[in-house]
C-alpha cells in the first residue's frame, strides 16, 4: 500500500467507529436491554394474572434475541439491504482490501471469513477444553468435592454444547471456507454475505452459551433432554437460543457449500475431478443443510413449552418426552456425522502429497463419503435403543448402524492403498492424519459394541460410550483440524509452521489423547456412567489416571496455542509458494493467496493426484483475459 | 477384515511381494489372537453372570470382542509393515511412489467381507435380542417375549428426582424404598418415571430401561443366587443425578416372602392414601410460562 493511501484513511477514532465488531458490541448490548425491558412492559401485568409463574422468561428470550439483531446491525448486515431498498447500485465486496481491521468485520472474502473461523472456532474450543479440565477436577474424587452439583453439571453441558455446537463448523467454518473456492477455480462463494453471517451468528451463539452461568446453569447436558429442560432454571434459555443459533449458522453455511460447489466450478473441473476434500465438504454439507432446521424447530418448541405455556414435551399436557428424543436425534445422528465427515476427507486429501502417490479409489471414496452422508439419516435411534420408543424397531437400526461401517471402511481402504508402496514423508501433517487411523479405528470398533443392543444395555450412558465418542469426534475430528493446520496455514498466513515444534505437539498430544480415553473404556465397562458426579470407590485410580492424562492433553494443547501464536506474530518464517510439493491448484498459488484468487480463472484438465504420472499441471489459467466472476 | 487387500501390482512389477507378507503376518497374527482374546478376555467381560440376561450380554461382548482382534490385526500388520517398508529417505523424499489408482479386486474383496461381516453381526445381535430382549427397555408392548410370560412377577420401578421407588402389583400394590428380589425367578421389571426421564440401571443384572413420564417401559430379567447389586441412574436427570443410586438385594424365596409381607404390614397405614396401581402416573403439569 503506498504512503498515499495511508495518509488518505480516516484518523484511528474514525475507524473504531462505523460497522465493526465494536459498533456490533455496543448495539448487542443496546438491543438486549431494548429486548429485556420491552419485554417486561408488554407481558408484565399478565405476570400477576398468572400467580404461578416463576420468573419471565420471555423477556430473556426476547433479550437475547434483540442482542443478537443489534450486533449484526452493528456489524453492518442490514447496509446492503437497506441499500438496495433505497435504490443505490448494488456492490459486491465489502472491505476486501483494507488491513488488519477487516479481520473485525463484515468481510465478503472468503479468505478473511476463513481465518475469522479459525480464530473464532479456537477461541471457543479452548474454552470448551478448560471445562474439560474442570470436569476432570471434579472426578479425581467419587464424591462431588469441588464444585456445587449445580455447577458441576452445568460444566458438562457447557463443555459438551460448546463442542457439538462450535465445533460442527470446526473444519467447515476455517478451511471450506477459505479452500473450497480456490479448489475449485472460482472467486468466491456463492452467497459471500451470507458466508459471513454464518461465522458471526456463531459468534453470538458462543457468546450466550457462556452467558448461562449468569442464569444459574443448565442441567442437561449438550443433549438437552425435556421435560428436564422445561423445568431447568433460565441458563436453559441460553443453550436453546444458542443451539437454535448453531442450527441456523449451520444451515446457511451447508447451503452455501452446496451450491457454490454445484454451480461455481471452472470449465473442466467435472465431478470426477474435484478434489476429495471438496466431496467430504458436499456431503458434509448436505447434512448440515438438511439436519440444522430439524433442530432449530426441535429448540424453538422447547423454548415455547418454557414461555408459551404450549406442552409438546410435557406428558402432563399431551406431549411425549419421547418426541424430544427422537426430534433431537434425528439432528445428532447427521450432526455426529457432520464432525466426524470432514475429517475423512483431509485425511485423503493429505495422503496422496505425502506419499507421493495418487489418491487409490477415487470412486470407492466419494461412495464412502456418499454413503455415510446417506446412511447416517437412518441410525438415529441408536441413541435411544434402552428408552422404550419403538422397541421392534431395534434389529432395524442395529443393520443401519452396523451398515455404516461399511462405507467408512471404503474411507479406510483407500487410505491405506494410497500409503501403500508409497514414498512416505513423516511431515506433522501427515503424522496427525495416521493419528486419525489409529483413533477412528478404535472409535468405530468400540461403535460395534454400542450398535448391538444386547451389548448397549450395558455400555449405554456410561463412560464406554463417552470414551467412544471421543475417539471419533476428537480422535477423528480434532486430530485432522490440527492435520489441516499444519499443512494449510502456511498457504493461508503465508508462515512456514516449525516441523520440530509440531512434531512436539503431536506426539505429546497423542499420546496423552490415548492415555486419557482408552482407560475410559474400561471405566465404562466396569459401570461408571456418564456426567454423574459420584462413582465407586474402586475406579478411583483409573479415574485419577485419566484425570492427569487428560491435564496433560490440556498442556499439549497449550503448548501448540502458544507455539503457534509466538511461529504467526513473532517468528513469522515465510512460507514458500508450495511448501508441500503438493499438486493441488491452492499450492500453486502465492502465499497467502491473493485477494482475488486468480488472474484468470483456471481450466481444469485432471485431477490433483497425479502423482508418479508426469509434470503436467491439472489446470491452465483460461487464455481469455478476463474470468467469468 | 480383507483376505486381499494388497494384491500385488501386474506381474513382476515389485520384486519383493509385500503384499503376501502382509496378508501371511494378518492370518497368523489373527489365528493366534483371535482365540487367546476369546478365552482370556472374554470371561472378564461385563456385566457378569449374575443374571441370564447378563450372562447374554458376556456372550455378545466375547462374540463382538472376538470379531474386531482380526480387524485390529489387518490394521495394526498393514500399519506397522507399510510405515517402515515405504519410508523415503531424505535422499528421495519427493521422488513419486508408482501411480496406483485403483485394483477392482481389492475394492470387490473389501466390500464383500466388510459387508460379510456385518451382516453376520446384525444377524447374531437380533438374534439375541429376540431371545428375551437382553435386558433392555423394550417400552410398553414387547417384540422379544421369554417363555411362560404370563406368570412372571411383576415389579413396577417408579424414577423419580432423585429416588427410586417400587410397587408390587401382585402383592396388593404395595411400595417399598428398596428393591429385594427372589432368587431364580423370572421378573418382569415395569420402568417409569414421575418427572423428567431417568433409567434404571443395574448393572450386575444386565438390566438399563429408561424411565419416561407417562410410559411403562418393560425390562425382562431372570435372576439367579442370592446377590447385592448397584443401581444407578443413567440418564441426567437434573442436580441430584449423581446421587440417584441404591442396592437392591436378590433374597431366598422364603426370605422375599417374609420381606414382602413386612412391607405390607409397614404401608398398611399409608397404602390408602397411594394412587391406585396403574402402568404410569401422570404428574402435576411442569409448567413454565410469562
Amino acid at each position: 500500500m503506498s504512503a498515499i493511501a495511508v495518509d488518505a484513511r480516516p484518523p484511528v477514532w474514525r475507524r473504531l467507529v462505523g460497522f465493526n465488531l465494536l459498533t456490533g458490541i455496543v448495539l448487542g448490548i443496546g438491543g438486549w436491554y431494548v429486548g429485556w425491558f420491552g419485554a417486561h412492559a408488554v407481558v408484565g401485568p399478565s405476570l400477576d394474572y398468572f400467580g404461578d409463574i416463576d420468573f419471565n422468561e420471555l423477556s430473556l428470550v426476547l433479550a437475547y434475541f434483540g442482542g443478537v439483531v443489534g450486533f449484526l446491525v452493528g456489524l453492518g448486515f442490514l447496509n446492503y439491504p437497506l441499500a438496495r431498498l433505497r435504490g443505490y447500485p448494488s456492490s459486491l465486496r465489502e472491505k476486501e482490501t483494507e488491513g488488519i481491521g477487516r479481520y473485525f468485520t463484515l468481510c465478503t472474502d472468503h479468505k478473511v471469513v476463513g481465518i475469522q473461523y479459525l480464530w473464532g472456532i479456537g477461541l471457543f474450543f479452548f474454552i470448551g477444553g478448560l471445562n474439560a479440565m474442570l470436569i476432570r477436577t471434579e472426578l479425581l474424587r467419587p464424591d462431588h468435592q469441588v464444585f456445587p452439583a449445580g455447577t458441576y453439571l452445568t460444566l458438562v453441558g457447557v463443555h459438551g454444547s460448546m463442542m457439538m455446537g462450535m465445533m460442527t463448523s470446526g473444519i467447515l467454518g476455517p478451511f471450506a471456507n477459505y479452500l473450497v473456492p480456490i479448489m475449485i477455480g472460482a472467486r468466491r462463494m456463492a452467497f459471500p454475505r451470507i458466508e459471513a453471517l454464518t461465522f458471526w451468528i456463531l459468534m453470538a451463539a458462543g457468546v450466550i452459551l457462556q452467558t448461562t452461568i449468569f442464569w444459574g446453569g443448565f442441567p442437561t447436558g449438550w443433549t438437552g433432554y425435556g421435560p428436564l429442560n422445561i423445568e431447568a432454571y433460565q441458563g436453559m434459555d441460553c443453550y436453546l437460543i444458542f443451539f437454535a443459533l448453531v442450527g441456523i449458522s449451520m444451515t446457511l453455511l451447508g447451503i452455501n457449500m452446496i451450491v457454490t460447489i454445484v454451480t461455481m466450478r471452472a470449465p473442466g473441473l467435472t465431478w470426477t475431478r474435484l478434489p476429495i476434500f471438496v466431496w467430504g465438504v458436499l456431503s458434509t454439507a448436505l447434512l448440515m443443510a438438511l439436519a440444522a432446521p430439524v433442530l432449530i424447530c426441535t429448540l424453538s418448541m422447547a423454548l415455547f413449552d418454557r414461555i408459551a405455556q404450549t406442552t409438546f414435551f410435557i406428558p402432563a399436557g399431551g406431549g411425549s418426552s419421547y418426541l424430544y428424543e427422537n426430534l433431537f436425534w434425528v439432528f445428532g445422528h447427521p450432526e455426529v456425522y457432520i464432525l466426524a465427515l470432514p475429517g475423512f476427507a483431509i485425511v485423503l486429501e493429505i495422503l496422496p502429497v505425502f506419499a507421493r502417490k495418487p489418491l487409490w479409489g477415487y470412486r470407492l471414496a466419494v461412495a464412502g463419503l456418499l454413503g455415510v452422508s446417506l446412511l447416517s439419516w437412518f441410525v438415529w435411534q441408536h441413541h435411544i435403543f434402552v428408552s422404550g420408543i419403538n422397541g421392534d424397531l431395534r434389529p432395524f437400526y442395529m443393520l443401519s448402524t452396523e451398515l455404516i461401517s461399511i462405507p467408512t471402511g471404503f474411507t479406510f481402504i483407500c487410505g491405506m492403498m494410497t500409503l501403500w508402496r508409497g514414498n512416505i514423508r513423516y511431515t506433522t501433517p501427515l503424522l496427525f492424519c495416521l493419528a486419525w487411523f489409529f483413533n477412528f479405528l478404535l472409535g468405530g470398533l468400540s461403535g460395534v459394541f454400542l450398535s448391538d443392543v444386547p451389548s448397549d444395555v450395558t455400555t449405554h450412558g456410561s463412560f464406554f460410550s463417552m470414551a467412544h465418542f471421543h475417539y471419533t469426534i476428537m480422535g477423528g475430528l480434532v486430530f485432522t483440524f490440527f492435520a489441516a493446520i499444519y499443512y494449510w496455514v502456511p498457504k493461508m498466513t503465508g508462515v512456514q509452521l516449525s516441523e520440530r515444534l509440531g512434531k512436539i505437539h503431536f506426539w505429546w498430544m497423542f499420546l496423552a489423547f490415548n492415555s486419557t480415553f482408552a482407560p475410559l473404556f474400561a471405566i465404562g465397562f466396569l459401570g461408571q456412567p456418564r456426567r454423574a458426579v459420584t462413582y465407586a470407590k474402586s475406579l478411583q485410580f483409573l479415574n485419577d489416571w485419566v484425570s492427569v492424562s487428560a491435564y496433560l492433553l490440556g498442556l499439549s494443547l497449550l503448548f501448540f496455542l502458544v507455539t503457534f501464536v509466538y511461529q504467526l506474530a513473532f517468528a513469522r518464517k515465510p512460507a514458500g509458494e508450495n511448501p508441500w510439493a503438493s499438486r493441488s491448484i491452492e499450492f500453486q498459488l502465492p502465499s497467502p493467496v491473493p485477494v482475488h484468487n486468480f488472474d484468470r480463472i483456471p481450466v481444469f484438465s485432471g485431477d490433483p493426484y497425479g502423482y508418479g504420472e508426469g509434470p503436467e499441471p491439472s489446470w491452465v489459467p483460461a487464455g481469455a483475459p478476463a474470468g467469468r466472476d | 477384515m480383507a483376505s486381499n487387500p494388497t494384491a500385488p501390482t501386474p506381474a513382476g512389477a515389485s520384486p519383493t511381494n509385500h503384499g503376501l507378507r502382509v496378508i501371511v503376518a494378518w492370518i497368523v497374527l489373527s489365528l493366534v489372537a483371535t482365540p487367546l482374546v476369546a478365552i482370556f478376555v472374554g470371561p472378564i467381560l461385563p456385566p457378569g453372570n449374575d443374571s441370564v440376561q447378563a450372562s447374554g450380554q458376556v456372550l455378545d461382548n466375547t462374540v463382538l470382542t472376538a470379531t474386531i482382534t482380526p480387524v485390529l490385526c489387518l490394521l495394526l500388520v498393514f500399519f506397522v509393515y507399510s510405515l517402515t517398508t515405504f519410508h523415503a529417505p531424505a535422499a528421495t523424499a519427493l521422488e513419486d511412489g508408482p501411480p496406483l489408482r485403483n485394483h477392482n479386486g481389492i475394492q470387490v474383496t473389501w466390500i464383500v467381507i466388510t459387508s460379510a461381516v456385518v451382516l453376520a453381526l446384525a444377524g447374531f445381535g437380533t438374534f439375541e435380542l429376540l431371545q428375551t430382549g437382553s435386558g433392555g427397555g423394550q417400552g410398553p408392548s414387547p417384540v422379544a417375549n421369554p417363555s411362560g410370560i404370563n406368570h412372571m412377577m411383576q415389579v413396577q420401578v417408579i424414577g423419580q428426582q432423585w429416588n427410586w421407588t417400587y410397587r408390587y402389583p401382585g402383592y396388593g400394590g404395595v411400595e417399598t424404598q428398596q428393591l429385594f428380589l427372589p432368587e431364580h425367578t423370572y421378573v418382569q421389571l415395569n420402568v417409569t418415571s414421575l418427572d423428567v426421564i431417568h433409567s434404571f440401571w443395574a448393572y450386575k443384572l444386565g438390566v438399563k430401561a429408561d424411565a419416561n413420564p407417562g410410559v411403562n417401559n418393560v425390562a425382562y430379567v431372570k435372576t439367579k443366587g442370592p446377590l447385592s447389586f448397584e443401581i444407578r441412574c443413567a440418564e441426567l436427570c437434573g442436580l441430584w443425578h449423581g446421587y440417584m443410586y441404591q442396592t437392591g438385594h436378590i433374597v431366598p424365596q422364603t426370605a422375599f416372602a417374609s420381606w414382602i409381607k413386612q412391607q405390607r404390614k409397614l404401608g398398611s397405614s399409608v397404602s390408602f392414601y397411594l394412587p391406585k396401581y396403574s402402568h404410569f402416573y401422570y404428574p402435576d403439569p411442569q409448567r413454565r410460562g410469562g
